[in-house]
């Protein structure tokens, strides 16, 4: 068990293609890192410079406070758990478990034990002298973790290893996942495009794009303060809906291109002409009985009814959106129909200020 | 499974197969059977009579030291071309798995000895290696090394074992670089974490991998070895010095189409038959056992 430090630590291909812009992050000892971001956003290459697999361009990463970026993957002391599983198709699932612990001369009687510990934490127990294609996807991805836990290594890396996973079995191994995690206390780096896995799993979140970390932080940290436009997209499901709007006059908040005013609480609000975005989570639109009392009407392009919610997709009646679209979630208990144009109200208090040129938080 | 496909024509299904069958049966059944019927059969010298002979052919072939001879022969340079083509092309198979720039032009010189004619590559074996011309001959005499594969028998048949085994070589290239490629990278990279250095991965992983491949590679270069090589032979040593070059395939030949002993030359074909026959059967059945497919 140790911490893992990267330490503005970048990765180039052929001197020109930056996959990696960067990067810095602390992972306390025993946390678990998410590194959440679409693809090609330099997560999984980050996660394949820690466990050695990528050189490393320039900067450090140390694990257990040593820098290990001229060891070789063996001699960095960490497990990985891959997409595929990269279970050896030959070996049955005991020597599969085993081959790390034999590689390193451990004794035949210590190797047995370990096997047969993470066997029984995981299940496995009736399934020692199978093959790997004797084997369902859940168990397969068991026994890729059992392969990794056996080492007990200073770290876990994972490589989106519930992507192969139907949706079911893969909220059955989220919190599976995350109950040996803690039970193990193993620093873990988890790198998945998932965001909720990537906000139920995560002690620290790190949102990439375009190979430099967006932002670092608590999921809920992320959730409640997005530090950019991109982070308030990504992050959330539905995606917050972005209004194009500027400052009012002094004091009087802000005014939205699609006509009317607002004024957010807990938000400075921009000088007097200043282009913004105002940032609102379909969660904090809420129905209003009658259009004076609307921040903004959306006329409904399409209804999804959830049971628990309803998610009303639409356009603001008047003026623009973002892309034009605007999602709310509204309680299940209301009935709405496509063309319906709906009087909503803004959750002031859990608005957001974005820049419109830099995309940055305000 | 999948379900049988139901043809609602009677004869169609029979004339789709019957191109196929009208080949095998021209070119396989008939001359077999023509082979068993001879080797049962004395020719007398002028190709006027045959007589019916039973089983004499058989029993004087097997009781011929020659033919012996030709046994050992044959059991030597199969193993050695099947083992040498198999490990060097592996070798650079593996090599060529690694290289980055330039990998097609490497690969594409690998394969290209392959479309060259077995006459054709033991010529050239035997322009660099004959004793009164050859290349490598002379700087081997020179170096103080007695080459005369001319003269010496073990020689000779070193010099047809490379050649055979130089033109497999490429053939059996292609298949173990195509499933080395089919090998995932994942799994070479977690046995790496895995702390295996890179020969353990090589023996532990990649070969136990292609095993299939391996597999299927020695059926096909046993048989190569003991029918395909004629050629090589032929133009390399013409079975000599002193039959030491000559293999089962090779006497069937020389038997059959210089010296004219039709019955003798149809009853080693037949046991030639049988050998393959039985070798197949042997590899599938004790061989096939280590191997894992996927």
């Amino acid at each position: 068990m140790a911490t893992v430090e990267l330490k503005d630590v970048r990765k180039t291909y052929g001197g020109r293609v930056e996959a990696v812009k960067g990067v810095s992050i602390d992972i306390p000892d025993g946390a678990m890192c998410v590194l959440v971001g679409p693809s090609g956003c330099g997560k999984s290459t980050l996660l394949r410079m820690i466990a050695g697999l990528e050189e490393i361009t320039s900067g450090t990463v140390s694990i257990g406070g040593e820098v290990v970026n001229t060891r070789g993957p063996a001699e960095r002391d960490i497990a990985m758990v891959f997409q595929n599983y990269a279970l050896y198709p030959h070996m049955k699932v005991y020597d599969n478990m085993a081959y790390g612990l034999r590689n390193r001369g451990m004794a035949k009687d210590e190797i047995d034990r370990r096997v047969r510990e993470a066997a029984a934490t995981l299940g496995l127990a009736e399934l020692l002298e199978r093959r790997p294609r004797e084997l369902s996807g859940g168990q397969r991805q068991r026994v890729a973790m059992g392969r990794a836990i056996v080492r007990s290594p200073k770290a876990f890396l994972f490589d989106e290893p519930l992507s192969n996973l139907d949706a079911k079995l893969r909220g059955q191994m989220r919190i599976e996942i995350k109950n040996l995690q803690r039970a193990l206390g193993v620093t873990s780096v988890y790198v998945t495009h998932d965001q909720v896995e990537a906000m139920t799993l995560a002690d620290t979140l790190v949102v990439m794009n375009g190979g430099i970390a967006e932002q670092i932080d608590t999921p809920m940290a992320i959730y409640e303060k997005p530090a950019s436009i991109f982070v308030a997209g990504f992050i959330g499901s539905p995606a917050m809906n972005l209004l194009a709007a500027h400052g009012a006059e002094q004091g009087k908040g802000l005014t939205l291109a699609s006509g009317g005013a607002i004024k957010p609480r807990d938000l400075a609000a921009p000088e007097a002409g200043r282009q913004v975005l105002l940032g609102v989570r379909p969660e904090h639109l809420t129905l209003v009985s009658d259009s004076k009392n609307a921040d903004i009407e959306m006329k409904v392009t399409a209804v999804e009814t959830l049971g628990a919610d309803t998610l009303a997709h639409g356009r603001p009646v008047a003026g623009d959106a973002r892309g034009g679209e605007l999602i709310a979630r509204l309680p299940g208990s209301v009935r709405i129909s496509e063309d319906d144009v709906l009087p909503l109200a803004i959750d002031a208090g859990a608005a957001h200020l974005f820049d419109a040129g830099t995309g940055k938080r305000i | 499974m999948s379900p049988r496909v139901t043809f609602p024509n009677k004869i169609l299904p029979y004339a789709l197969l019957l191109p196929q069958l009208v080949i095998v049966g021209i070119f396989f059944y008939w001359p077999a059977s023509q082979a068993l019927y001879q080797s049962v059969l004395r020719e007398d010298p002028f190709g006027l009579r045959s007589t019916f002979v039973g089983l004499a052919n058989f029993r004087r072939v097997l009781n011929d030291p020659n033919y012996l001879n030709a046994v050992q022969n044959t059991a030597v340079f199969s193993v050695a071309v099947a083992f040498l083509a198999m490990a060097v092309a592996l070798l650079l198979a593996v090599m060529a798995d690694k290289i980055i720039k330039g990998k097609g032009f490497y690969r594409t010189m690998l394969i290209w000895p392959y479309a060259v004619a077995p006459a054709i590559a033991g010529m050239v074996w035997l322009f660099m290696f004959n004793p009164t011309m050859g290349t490598f001959a002379f700087m081997l005499r020179s170096s103080g090394y007695a080459w005369d594969p001319l003269l010496k028998g073990d020689q000779a048949m070193l010099l047809v074992i490379v050649a055979a085994a130089w033109k497999q070589i490429s053939y059996n290239f292609l298949f173990f670089v195509a499933g080395l490629q089919a090998i995932p990278k994942t799994l070479i990279e977690a046995a790496a974490i895995d702390g295996a250095g890179e020969t353990k991965r090589f023996w532990t992983i990649v070969f136990p991998l292609l095993a299939p491949i391996t597999f299927f590679l020695l059926v096909i270069n046993t048989t190569y070895a003991f029918f395909d090589t004629f050629g090589i032979i032929h133009a390399v040593t013409g079975g000599g010095p002193g039959k030491a070059t000559e293999t089962l395939v090779y006497k069937v030949y020389h038997d059959g189409f210089v010296n004219l002993i039709l019955g003798d030359s149809a009853a080693q074909s037949v046991i030639l038959m049988v050998i393959v026959i039985a070798l197949t059967a042997i590899q599938f059945r004790y061989v096939e056992k280590k191997v894992h497919y996927g």
